[in-house]
């Protein structure tokens, strides 16, 4: 590297010296963040001393940290409250509050435009239309904000957070309540999204589509109204979240459609109407789950290709699997079913009989709706009997045939 | 009126000494508190009866029934003998058997219930329904089993048929149920399948039990109209109509053959 390059690099950073802190408060010099940004240079701290601020659209152009203090509340109404279009913005421990709906545009309490680097951290947001908005981000970490939308009605409430054509984001111990979406991201790539919690949404927990290379981790989606949907993505991980209490006619823990190439591994999928649906997926490992409690603990359509269910455990379901087709080629390995009547003669922790989960009854409802209204009636408990009996009333589409006999099964750690 | 209450007062304290009627009690005691110790809670214990109650009460009902009547055979001749009017005699009767049967059924499933009401929260609105559901059906098929006793002079006869009955309710019925769903898949089939459910006792305690529960929400689309229907006022109107027009049509047609009988 040669040394003017060195001596240009090193005259680019702000002189540590000069960086100074700017003092926001009502009544002070400074009324209003619009006017500290004026006053600011880059690398310069505004520091918003407590009280409520209504100001028209804030926009960030300048690379600063703005800190809250004591909880500032900066009001909105019409109009969008804080726009960056700054890289490296730094933005912690604000409240925002009251963006009204629009049909016409996307307004958000927070908006990221074609900004890296920024740094969203500790916020409360509530009441507003869209929560965060990102767009054409790169490199931003929104840190453990919580955002609380109206409730009202799918069309009058934006996502909490929205993420479209962005990358390498973080979005890490959130708390997402009351929107349309909790997360909402569309053409977003390689971003980790951990430990938040989505829940009471109006529509779903988590909504992706085309983001390929997106890990999930230790999220919680409990009680949205239907459930989250991950679509038309390569390579997701999804891994050790919780799935909970998502409930309605065709409503699922977790709807995957068109996933190629993922792992779901780990999960816990209770309580919901559907735990897991896969329709179109390609190579996806679905591993080390629990479907617990669900009406349905996983359907699985017949255009899965190479699809495998691997250790997991299904206890407690109404319906272990379902399926539609029979020449699904979804494969069934070493998973625990509570349904099992099976035997371990060898003693290896594995049943010495095949297990076929998908029940006469299960795969009747899933061409026959209206059927499931005979759930837990006598003549279905017969029918169960009648496969024991004669096993070859079973759909044999999908078959276990090494089923554990514990949960965990043998041989693993977890 | 008073002639009725005789016969019942006589017949109630006949039946508690009966010990079919004692094994029946402990039966759905030893259940019920099996249920509580395998670590149920009051939700969960509830939804395992719900079955018992339906296969159970009817089954009960109908062969008791039927047996107590051709039994009471000679009882019932004496007593013509005496200045008893028919209905009388017949409504005591009756009573005399389901009053026991309910209070039964009671005992033996409430008892635990109020036992372990300390230990685990009790949904009482499923607990009631599912009591409700079940005294409902032990006065229908009661009504039922008359009936058929007095149709069929022949005891083994009167007996088959009991069975047929049940079995029809309680079966065969449903194997219907699922014909007509995968014929007529092309089609609304919501409100039929609602006139379907209800004309059958089984089926409509069944359901009115499990909309009370979670599972009611996988029951999908099919499930939403139902518990948009039996939850309205209308709907629980309709549904007890159609439960207490199942005792109250048999104990018509039961009366009348009773009251032409040649004893």
């Amino acid at each position: 590297m040669s040394p003017w390059l060195l001596v240009a690099l090193w005259s680019l950073q702000a002189p540590a010296g000069t960086s100074r802190t700017l003092h926001v408060s009502p009544g002070g010099p400074l009324p209003t963040l619009t006017a500290a940004l004026e006053a600011a240079a880059a690398g310069d701290t505004i520091v918003v001393r407590s009280g409520v601020y209504q100001e028209p659209e804030i926009v960030v152009r300048k690379r600063v940290t703005i800190l809250g203090e004591g909880a500032p509340v900066l009001r909105g109404g019409d109009h969008q409250i804080l726009r960056i279009v700054a890289d490296s913005v730094t933005l912690r421990g604000l409240v925002f509050r009251d963006v009204s709906p629009s049909a016409v545009d996307d307004r958000a309490a927070i908006r990221v435009e074609g900004a890296r680097g920024c740094r969203i951290e500790d916020n409360t947001v509530v009441n507003s239309y869209f929560g965060i908005y990102l767009a054409k981000a790169a490199g931003c970490a929104i840190l453990g904000n919580r955002i609380t939308g109206p409730a009202t009605t799918e069309s009058l409430t934006g996502n909490a957070i929205h993420s479209w054509s962005s990358e390498d984001l973080v979005i890490e111990g959130n708390v997402l309540r009351g929107h349309r979406d909790g997360l909402y991201f569309e053409f977003t790539t390689d971003t980790k999204v951990r430990d938040n919690v989505s829940t009471a949404n109006l529509r779903y927990g988590i909504h992706f589509m085309f983001s390929h290379g997106c890990s999930y981790t230790g999220n919680r989606f409990i009680a949205n109204r239907a459930g989250s949907a991950v679509m038309y993505s390569r390579g997701v991980v999804m891994e050790g979240n919780r799935f909970l209490e998502s409930r309605g006619a065709s409503i699922y823990g977790l709807l995957g459609k068109d996933l190629v190439d993922s792992r779901i591994t780990g999960n816990l999928f209770a309580s919901n109407t559907g735990g897991l649906y896969l329709e179109g997926v390609i190579r996806v490992e679905v591993r080390g789950n629990e479907f617990m409690s669900n009406g349905w603990g996983a359907v699985v359509m017949a255009d899965a290709e190479g699809t495998r269910f691997e250790r997991n455990r299904f206890q407690e379901n109404s319906f272990d699997v379902s399926t539609n087709g029979a020449n699904a080629t979804t494969r069934f390995a070493e998973n625990y079913w509570d349904r099992y009547p099976g035997y371990d003669l060898d003693g290896d922790g594995y049943g010495d009989v095949p297990f076929a989960p998908v029940r006469l009854f299960a795969f009747i409802v899933q061409q026959h709706d209206p059927a499931l209204i005979l759930q837990r009636s006598f003549f279905v408990s017969l029918l169960d009997a009648a496969e024991r009996v004669a096993p070859i009333l079973t759909p044999r589409m999908m078959e276990d045939a090494r089923p554990s006999m514990a949960w965990p099964a043998p041989g693993i750690g977890q | 009126m008073s002639n009725a209450v005789k016969v019942l007062r006589y017949q109630l304290r006949d039946i508690v000494r009966n010990r079919w009627m004692l094994a029946y009690g402990l039966v759905l005691l030893a259940l019920t508190e099996g249920l509580f110790r395998l670590g149920g809670d009051g939700g969960r214990v509830i939804l395992s009866l719900l079955n018992v109650v339906l296969i159970l009460v009817p089954l009960v009902a109908l062969t008791f029934g039927t047996l107590y009547l051709y039994n009471a055979r000679e009882f019932i001749e004496l007593l013509l003998t005496q200045p008893v009017g028919r209905g009388a005699m017949f409504a005591g009767l009756w009573g005399g058997l389901a009053l026991p049967l309910c209070l039964i059924l009671l005992g033996g499933i409430g008892l635990p219930f109020l036992l372990h009401v300390a230990a685990s929260p009790i949904p009482t609105r499923s607990l009631v329904v599912l009591l409700g559901t079940g005294c409902l059906l032990t006065a229908a098929f009661t009504a039922i089993a008359f009936l058929i006793a007095l149709r069929f002079e022949d005891r083994a006869r009167g007996f088959g048929s009991a069975l047929v009955v049940w079995l029809i309710c309680a079966v065969v019925y449903d194997g219907m149920v699922l014909l007509v769903v995968t014929t007529f898949r092309d089609y609304p089939l919501e409100t039929p399948l609602l006139t379907l459910i209800l004309l059958n006792p089984l089926d409509l305690g069944r359901v009115l039990l499990l909309l009370d529960f979670d599972v009611a929400a996988l029951m999908g689309y099919t499930g939403a109209v139902f518990k948009r229907f039996l939850g309205t006022s209308l709907g629980i109107g309709v549904g007890l109509a159609a439960l207490s027009a199942w005792t109250i049509v048999p104990l018509w047609f039961g009366l009348r053959r009773f009251r032409r009988r040649d004893f």
